[in-house]
């Protein structure tokens, strides 16, 4: 009897619980899809077409019951989202939203990536990577790791700094602290001189106005004018042979054309070149295998594996020496000046062979 | 009618909408220019054009804007049953609630015109992009349904009932401007412009966080790195029982020095 009595309670507070859930359940084929940070329910079930089709308020009335599912599925989803209470223990339930997931198109292009600086380009040319330096710093007066710049750092103690030696050609009544002080402040303002030209590159790049080369208010760089100068001068009807230069102006390097607008052989040159141009022309036009300059292919390759290897190298812990240490143990070659001669002795063969299979 | 229908778009959208009054004789379809150009003065990326001709009564064309101020999307709508804010005597909502969107009907996922209809609609009338939400405060619901070939737009206002648990029940009043729409032209941007205006910046892409991962049940496995451990010198919790006594420490000496000195010890004897 008390069995049954048990299980007759149990059955009514189920049956109790059901109720409750039953007013806020909705029964549907596809589950909706949500985007809770857009507030924003898709479902996918086809709506009862025949139904919909007769006009009135059944219709009003239909869809006035699916928005009505819909929106109990919507706000069963907000309320599981973690909710505080905003402005202390009294304030208004609020609820945490996620960032929206539906993706919309953007109202303007995303930023572009800022160009390169001169160090970077010069860098990524020369195949130079960036070497990790360590925070701490042997301090051998002190004794101690000390940091490599900042609060206490090895070698900024200003005791240490108690005399200052006269260099060998230097005027002895200057005052040698002052010297430092002053050409200190002057890598400083060199610096930051850099640093906003950078910018202002970036910023110019960015913004890109090639149309109007030249400034209103006259402001301009040395390699915009350099640039607009050549291209007012050679824009006369003789390519600017004629045109004076200003008093302190560089003379012009002489030209491939040589000022004249087109150029043509002689008639009646040498007709032992021109027969083996013409042969070697269809020679190159009937051959199957691409025509190849070596010593420019080489070049290109090498330089582009100096630069892809720095690229990649780009946060990378590596060894501190690389190709450029190589390159620097062997005796008798620094990498700027015999690299650069190598490539010139090169560059004009190659041109020269290239330019002689063309014309 | 379409004028009303703007008038009352913009009353939805204020205060992010601006309202132009005079009657401009353009064709958005044809020529593209003059609707460039009030975007870039207003700098406002998202427009709705009216206008009733003979042959197309009662137009609406809703259209988006990408990239410095190049049309992206345009779709044509026509207007064929309209109910304005005024015509429904209910209770409104406060101007400049976020509504809630739904969209019923299978095909706004089939077709690509709605899907982009979809789009377009969801960017027009979802409001600011806001991090938390009054749960009391979500009253206004805008529902689209496509049956058809017909888009019906009705608005709602959401009342939360009581029901046995936390989650209220929804009761809807209906409120505000319903539309019956139907999808006349459309100007579409082809798919890789469209892919071009998604993409995202580096810098707005969720970071992903390093040594966590997650389960297919939902858990959570976190990695941590440690420096190796000698684990005889552990130290755990002190025991006194197992503390060493003194006579023990001595005895374990003796025998370290026993076996050390023993070669020592026999010498002299």
């Amino acid at each position: 009897m008390a069995a049954v009595r048990v299980e007759a309670v149990l059955a009514a507070a189920e049956e109790q619980e059901a109720e409750k859930r039953r007013s806020i359940t909705v029964e549907k084929e596809l589950e909706l899809e949500f985007d809770l940070g857009n507030l924003l329910a898709l479902d996918r079930n086809p709506p009862p077409a025949a139904a919909l089709r007769g006009a009135g308020p059944r219709r009003e009335a239909l869809l006035q019951s699916l928005a009505r599912d819909n929106t109990q599925l919507l706000v069963c989803r907000l309320w599981e989202l973690p909710a505080e209470r905003a402005g202390g223990a009294g304030g208004p339930l609020v609820a945490r939203l996620p960032e929206p997931a539906f993706r919309l198109p953007r109202e303007k292009p995303p930023p572009r990536p800022r160009p390169p600086t001169r160090w970077e380009q010069f860098a990524r040319l020369k195949g130079i990577r960036r070497r990790k330096k360590t925070s701490l710093v042997w301090d051998e007066q002190a004794k101690e790791w000390r940091r490599r710049w900042g609060y206490r750092r090895a070698g900024g103690d200003p005791a240490r700094a108690w005399v200052a030696e006269v260099p060998a050609g230097a005027d002895p009544e200057e005052d040698q602290f002052a010297r430092l002080r002053r050409e200190k402040r002057e890598r400083v303002a060199r610096n930051e001189l850099n640093r906003l030209r950078n910018l202002a590159r970036a910023h110019r790049a960015g913004s890109a106005a090639p149309a109007a080369p030249l400034h209103p208010t006259g402001h301009q760089d040395r390699d915009e004018l350099r640039r607009v100068a050549r291209v007012a001068r050679v824009s006369t009807a003789s390519l600017g042979r004629f045109q004076p230069r200003l008093p302190k102006e560089p003379a012009e390097p002489p030209s491939r054309s040589g000022g004249k607008k087109r150029r043509f052989e002689p008639l009646l040159g040498n007709l032992a070149a021109e027969r083996s141009r013409q042969l070697e022309l269809l020679r190159d036009m009937g051959s199957k295998k691409p025509v190849l300059d070596i010593t420019r292919a080489v070049n290109k390759q090498m330089r582009q594996e100096e630069a892809e290897a720095a690229a990649a190298h780009k946060g990378k812990k590596q060894s501190q020496r690389g190709k450029r240490g190589r390159r620097q143990q062997r005796p008798g070659r620094s990498g700027k000046k015999s690299g650069a001669r190598r490539q010139q002795q090169q560059k004009p063969a190659g041109g020269g062979a290239g330019r002689r299979k063309k014309a | 009618m379409t004028h009303v229908v703007c008038v009352l778009q913009y009353a939805v959208k204020k205060p992010f909408a601006v309202l132009y009054k005079k009657k401009n004789i353009t064709r958005p379809f044809e020529d593209q220019t003059s609707l460039e150009f009030f975007s870039k003065k207003s700098d406002c990326s998202l427009f709705l054009f009216g206008s009733h001709n003979k042959k197309r009564p009662n137009n609406l064309i809703i259209g988006s804007r990408m990239f410095d101020y190049h049309v992206l999307d345009m779709i044509e709508l026509g207007v064929e049953k309209f109910v304005s804010l005024k015509d429904v005597k209910n209770s409104k909502c406060p101007e400049g609630t976020k509504p809630m969107l739904i969209f019923a009907g299978d095909m706004f996922d089939v077709n690509e015109e709605y899907r982009r209809l979809k789009s377009l609609l969801i960017d027009f009338f979802r409001g600011p992009t806001v991090p938390s939400i009054r749960l009391a405060g979500l009253e206004y619901v805008l529902h689209f349904t496509a049956v058809d070939g017909k888009i019906y737009m009705r608005s709602y206002k959401v009342l939360l009932k009581k029901s046995g648990c936390k989650i209220p029940r929804i009761e809807l009043e209906e409120m505000g401007p319903s539309l019956d729409l139907v999808m006349r032209r459309t100007h579409l941007a082809s798919d890789d412009l469209y892919k071009l205006s998604l993409k995202q910046p580096k810098a707005l892409k969720p970071k992903k966080k390093k040594n966590i991962s997650h389960d297919v049940f939902g858990t959570t496995y976190g990695r941590i790195h440690m420096q190796k451990q000698d684990l005889s010198k552990l130290q755990t919790r002190k025991m006194k029982g197992l503390k060493k006594r003194p006579a023990e420490k001595l005895a374990e000496d003796d025998g370290a020095e026993d076996g050390g000195a023993t070669p020592k010890k026999s010498k002299p004897a």
